[in-house]
């Protein structure tokens, strides 16, 4: 993504390349380029523009991809915070 | 079967202008299932989004002239992105649409073209397992479908690249701004009974004036300057824009006027503030992760809280003396 940065060595994305069967579909879905094809095999390229929107490992047929993702947004994870610490009990968002 | 037009009126136009500005947002729907544009045939491809109404809209107002299949999954009126991220536009409910929708009746091939944002809830190797479907990832934006099916179904790369335009920037800040109203109305009501009551009405007014100013600040300016403030950290980008709004403030305002202890109360205070809001922006941007937000806001509320309650203290401290 051109001009947009965000933090550094942040995300939870993790790649067992012993499970990885190079089918590509990750590079298919994610929307930063994150991944790349070097020769035959998939590597990551690009891991801090990650935004974790968990697609890449949804989509992974061989399970070989981890990240952590959902709500990513302050307000969202503050009624998160709140509702863990049961001092919330409705959660709204958008 | 629906048979619908890929053109938009008028209505379509204002309901799109009214969602932004959060009327009626979230009863922005139309009702799922299969529906049809031209007239499609059991070769004709077959799209898959939300049944936000704006969701669809830009899918069926790329397709004049075209026969296609579009199939609205039930996300209740959420758009792709967000039901993607929720599950509601996801594995599950595709294999459920697919069987009520009686689509192998329909279409003779097996293929589904999918918008790329809807991959983080969908799996598509289960729907192919369930139903038979190869699902396509096609494009990010809906205007780039038509490009997508002319050249025999091929993302251009630049297709599944996303962006953050300006203009993609500015339709998101009535929203921000509506959604900023009540917690500012209250804040503003508060600081001006104080304010007022520790000072004067004048003293009320003009704390009011700062404070909201510094609410668009954050919510409106930094979303407008995203790329040209520098720093990665969302909740820095807001103290910059609330210091620029502090300095324009301290002008306007006659600050050379004020006491030392208000203008001190005022540098700490609205940069605060708009960075909280700034720090909230985080969510409609697509770029920003989970992992840095929440690391951003463990640094960031506290320092937020520290500047409002010494700026709260420095400032009843001024009046008081």
């Amino acid at each position: 993504m051109k001009g947009f940065k965000y933090l550094r060595n942040v995300t939870t994305l993790k790649m067992d390349s012993g499970k990885c069967i190079n089918c590509s579909k990750c590079i298919e879905v994610c929307p930063h380029h994150v991944f790349a094809l070097n020769g035959d095999k998939v590597t990551i390229i690009n891991l801090d523009s990650c935004m974790e929107c968990g697609a890449c490992a949804k989509n992974c047929p061989a399970a070989a991809l981890h990240v952590d993702s959902g709500v990513g947004c302050a307000a969202g994870l503050i009624t998160e915070w709140l509702r863990d610490h049961r001092l919330l009990a409705k959660v709204e968002c958008c | 079967m629906p048979r619908i037009s890929a053109d938009l009126t008028f209505a379509d136009r204002l309901g799109s202008w009214r969602v932004r500005w959060g009327i009626g947002r979230m009863n922005y729907i139309v009702p799922p299932g299969l529906y049809a544009v031209g007239r499609p045939n059991s070769d004709s491809p077959v799209l898959v989004t939300a049944n936000y109404k704006k969701s669809y809209d830009s899918v069926r107002s790329v397709l004049a002239e075209r026969d296609c299949w579009i199939l609205v999954l039930e996300t209740y009126g959420i758009n792709v992105w967000c039901a993607a991220g929720k599950g509601t536009f996801g594995t599950e409910e595709l294999i459920r649409r697919i069987g009520a929708s009686e689509l192998t009746k329909v279409v003779s091939h097996r293929q589904l073209v999918l918008p790329v944002l809807g991959a983080a809830g969908v799996a598509a190797h289960k729907v192919k397992k369930e139903t038979g479907f190869n699902i396509r990832y096609a494009a990010i934006r809906a205007k780039d479908i038509p490009q997508y099916l002319d050249s025999g179904m091929r993302t251009a790369p630049a297709m599944r690249e996303i962006t953050f335009t300006t203009w993609e920037r500015v339709v998101l800040i009535p929203m921000e701004f509506v959604e900023a109203l009540k917690p500012t109305a209250i804040a503003a009501a508060l600081l001006f009974f104080i304010t007022a009551m520790l000072q004067d009405r004048n003293a009320g007014f003009l704390a009011v004036c700062g404070y909201v100013g510094a609410v668009a600040a954050g919510a409106a300016g930094t979303p407008l300057l995203l790329p040209w403030l520098p720093g990665r950290s969302f909740a820095f980008k807001g103290v910059l824009t609330g210091s620029i709004w502090s300095i324009i403030f301290y002008m306007l305002a006659g600050g050379s006027g004020w006491s030392r202890f208000m203008a001190l109360a005022a540098f700490m205070i609205l940069p605060a503030v708009s960075a909280f809001y700034a720090l909230n922006f985080t969510g409609c941007t697509p770029f920003t992760s989970r992992s840095g937000v929440k690391k951003e806001m463990k640094v960031a509320l506290p320092a937020m809280a520290c500047a409002l309650l010494a700026g709260i203290a420095i400032a009843i401290t001024g009046m008081a003396i």
